[in-house]
């Protein structure tokens, strides 16, 4: 049984807050941020190595045994809505949190997997879960992909988060014993990352493909260690909904309180302050639900179902309402390429379909909840 | 107010004396309740003497949990919310000691129900427009003018009325705040039918009605800033308790949808879980607020909270009915009634729907609601006013 949820932010929680966001104020800059995501590296890997080996946010959620930092979903929660604040381009949910959680679910006392843990824990690896972004927690086990006999993995994955960071791939693949999670570093022959256009210009996505690659199959239930990995990031990508949700309605307000039109603020008028002070309301009920569903993923709650399909199928939409309105109230200037508010929009509208859209998310409360179609 | 040594043991010694002396299997309600006031265990938070102890509000649920546990009856809250969120908080801020000593008790055990005497014809939304006129004769007011949307009027014993004593300075600075005594000479009170065609509410008609002035709450010209007070804690009142996952309006939709297999449609499906989502969504955050609170932070996020269960009781009422059907083209009952207690969830959906449209108007309407969210916790600049610096007798109306 789980005792009554926390829903507010500890002070050792703020003073990750206070950190994270230190660095990302000094380092994720809006400008540079649109220079970043045309150029060749439209990852900063300078920002990833300060943020997972420097500060250990890499492994934050990772058992200290297992090198991480023995901290719990709730201060991972965290680290995302800081990250969604900046729309940081670093591989964090798909290195720190699903590639993790993938792995801590498989059998961590085998020691290719707690060898595996300790280096994407001390950043000096970076991993991604070979699914694609769309994958819903609870679906069938993925058949893309194949194993033979001799171990290698031959299918193809597409719109893989972060694949073109990292350096190795948690893979599920179903082979002759059935379905089973491999590991596959992206360097080795028969493997091709080829990286999409995406429409989050922050977070990247490729296409993945296995020509008889060289793969070793880690032991454990790849069902449930998937399962998990995909329900945590769904939980999870709730704080980062509400942390671009919250930049886009600071902005907001900002520009309205200093964009003079008709000869007074923009943000006297009553119908721009109504649509504002909405969302500021979705806001609120958005951070509860975020802060829910990473209470009962760190409790390992009963409730856990239910806590994250009610934060997938409430954020999501509170995310993309607030960066659509973020666009609309700043007139002309929000539909610029110059203005970061695109960015917002586009993270949160490939956010509306990561890890389930939903509506795939409130099928699943009906089920949780018995409200049967 | 002095530093308070009570914990929550002490309380709970403090209910034990209590249930002691006055067994609830064989005291009779009304005594065990003046019993429970004189021992401080109304109100915890409120001062000794007063029905408190000057305790931490928080702890108010111990001792209801215990004395609910013994089976002590309670004082049917619902039944004089008025008097407990609003007029009592303004009683123990504005009035005299002598008020404080004469009002608090039977307003507590419900002895005395009160009402509320403040929207006008003419004054909604902006209250402060408020036209009724008390003059001062010796040592009393006297009163004439119209109220409106008078829940209670006719079982209350007593009413709190805001004013208008100065007409001829600019609105928010002529008024003043009393209490009524809803018995006087020149107090009629009428039923104002509403949609659901019950009469829950009234209007108050005072005729030349006479208030002694030591029932004045705050200085003369001072009503605006005492009534700040009611409505602060009327919005507190309204969407802040603690309910169960599915409690409320969503609950009743969920039932009928659980009862009611050949109702169902896809779409209705998706409609009810979007608004059951939104529900747990809004009942966390309340949770939330109330968390923040108990560690002696309130954020702002109250001022949301009545906007988002008005939205929600209107959009769940309305599906509600929809889904029913056929059944949702009937109606249980038109007949006039003045009932003495409001349930948004009671009856049937017909009159759940029409009941939650007064939900974003009652206590501030929603469009009021956004204002104050907007230019109190956004920050945002005011609407131009044109009435501020205007004398009240010149305001256009």
């Amino acid at each position: 049984m789980s005792t009554a949820p926390n829903l507010l932010y500890s002070d050792v929680e703020n003073d990750l807050r206070a950190s994270v966001r230190d660095l990302l104020t000094d380092s994720c800059e809006p400008s540079a941020l649109l220079a970043r995501v045309e150029s060749t590296e439209p990852y900063d890997a300078k920002l990833w190595r300060t943020l997972g080996a420097e500060l250990g946010l890499a492994g934050l959620h990772v058992p200290e045994e297992l090198g991480g930092q023995g901290a719990s979903a709730r201060e991972t929660a965290l680290v995302l809505e800081e990250l969604g604040r900046s729309v940081a381009p670093v591989p964090y949910l798909g290195s720190a949190v699903l590639a993790t959680t993938a792995l801590l679910g498989a059998d961590t006392a085998a020691e290719p997997v707690a060898e595996l843990l300790r280096r994407l824990a001390s950043g000096e690896t970076t991993g991604a879960l070979a699914v694609p972004l769309s994958a819903v927690p609870g679906a069938a086990f993925p058949s893309s992909v194949t194993a033979a006999g001799d171990g290698t993995l031959r299918g193809t994955v597409s719109t893989v988060a972060d694949a073109s960071a990292a350096d190795v791939l948690v893979v599920p693949a179903t082979g002759p014993d059935g379905p089973a999670l491999y590991t596959v570093d992206t360097t080795a022959a028969g493997v091709t990352v080829d990286e999409a256009v995406p429409l989050d210009l922050t977070r990247r996505i490729a296409d993945v493909t296995f020509t008889d690659a060289p793969a070793q199959r880690l032991a454990g239930s790849a069902r449930d260690a998937l399962d998990r990995a995909l329900l945590t990031g769904a939980g999870l990508l709730a704080s980062e909904q509400l942390g671009v949700a919250q930049w886009c309605l600071d902005e907001t307000v900002a520009y309205v309180r200093g964009r003079y039109q008709f000869g007074r603020p923009v943000g006297s008028f009553q119908a721009l302050k109504h649509r504002i002070a909405d969302v500021w309301l979705e806001l609120v009920a958005a951070r509860a639900a975020a802060r829910y569903a990473a209470d009962a993923l760190a409790a390992d709650s009963d409730d856990t179902g239910v806590a994250v399909a009610v934060a997938q199928s409430y954020c999501a939409p509170v995310a993309v309402h607030a960066a659509e309105e973020c666009v609309q109230l700043h007139g002309g200037i929000g539909m610029t390429w110059e203005h970061p508010a695109h960015l917002y929009l586009k993270r949160a509208k490939a956010d509306e379909i990561a890890l389930g859209t939903p509506g795939r998310h409130r099928d699943v409360l009906g089920g949780l909840v018995d409200l049967p179609a | 107010m002095s530093e308070s040594t009570v914990d929550a043991e002490g309380l709970r010694a403090r209910v034990r004396d209590l249930l002691a002396e006055h067994d609830p299997a064989t005291t009779g309600r009304l005594e065990f309740l003046r019993a429970r006031f004189d021992a401080g265990l109304a109100w915890v938070h409120y001062p000794a003497g007063l029905g408190g102890l000057n305790a931490p509000r928080e702890l108010q649920g111990v001792v209801d949990a215990e004395l609910a546990a013994a089976g002590a009856p309670d004082n049917n809250p619902r039944r004089i919310g008025i008097g407990l969120g609003m007029a009592a908080p303004t009683i123990l801020r504005f009035g005299s000691e002598e008020n404080k000593k004469r009002f608090l008790r039977p307003l507590w055990t419900g002895e005395e129900v009160w009402c509320q005497l403040f929207s006008e014809p003419g004054a909604g939304s902006d209250l402060a427009a408020l036209a009724t006129r008390a003059v001062r004769d010796g040592d009393d007011w006297v009163v004439t003018g119209q109220k409106v949307w008078t829940s209670s009027a006719h079982t209350a014993r007593w009413a709190i009325l805001v004013t208008r004593t100065d007409p001829d300075v600019p609105k928010h600075k002529g008024m003043t705040y009393f209490v009524c005594d809803m018995t006087a000479p020149g107090v009629e009170v009428r039923p104002l039918r509403q949609i659901t065609g019950e009469a829950e509410f009234n209007e108050v008609f005072l005729t030349d009605v006479r208030i002694p002035d030591a029932h004045r709450l705050g200085e003369v010209g001072e009503g605006w800033q005492v009534a700040q007070t009611t409505l602060m804690n009327e919005r507190v009142a309204i969407g802040g308790n603690a309910i169960p996952r599915e409690g409320g309006m969503v609950g009743k939709v969920a039932a009928t949808w659980r009862e009611h297999p050949e109702l169902r449609t896809p779409e209705l499906r998706d409609r009810l879980l979007r608004l059951w989502a939104e529900a747990e969504a809004f009942r966390l955050a309340g949770t939330r607020l109330r968390q923040q609170l108990a560690v002696g932070q309130p954020g702002p996020e109250g001022s949301g909270m009545k906007l988002a269960f008005a939205r929600l009781s209107q959009a769940l009422s309305g599906l509600e009915v929809e889904l029913l059907g056929e059944q949702g083209l009937r109606y249980d009952d038109w007949t006039l009634r003045r009932p003495e207690l409001v349930d948004f969830t009671g009856r049937e959906a017909g009159y759940r729907y029409l009941r939650a449209k007064g939900n974003s108007i009652e206590g501030g309407t929603s469009e009021i609601l956004r204002n104050i969210i907007a230019e109190r916790v956004l920050g945002l600049p005011s609407e131009p006013r044109v009435d501020k610096d205007v004398a009240w007798k010149d305001l256009p109306r």
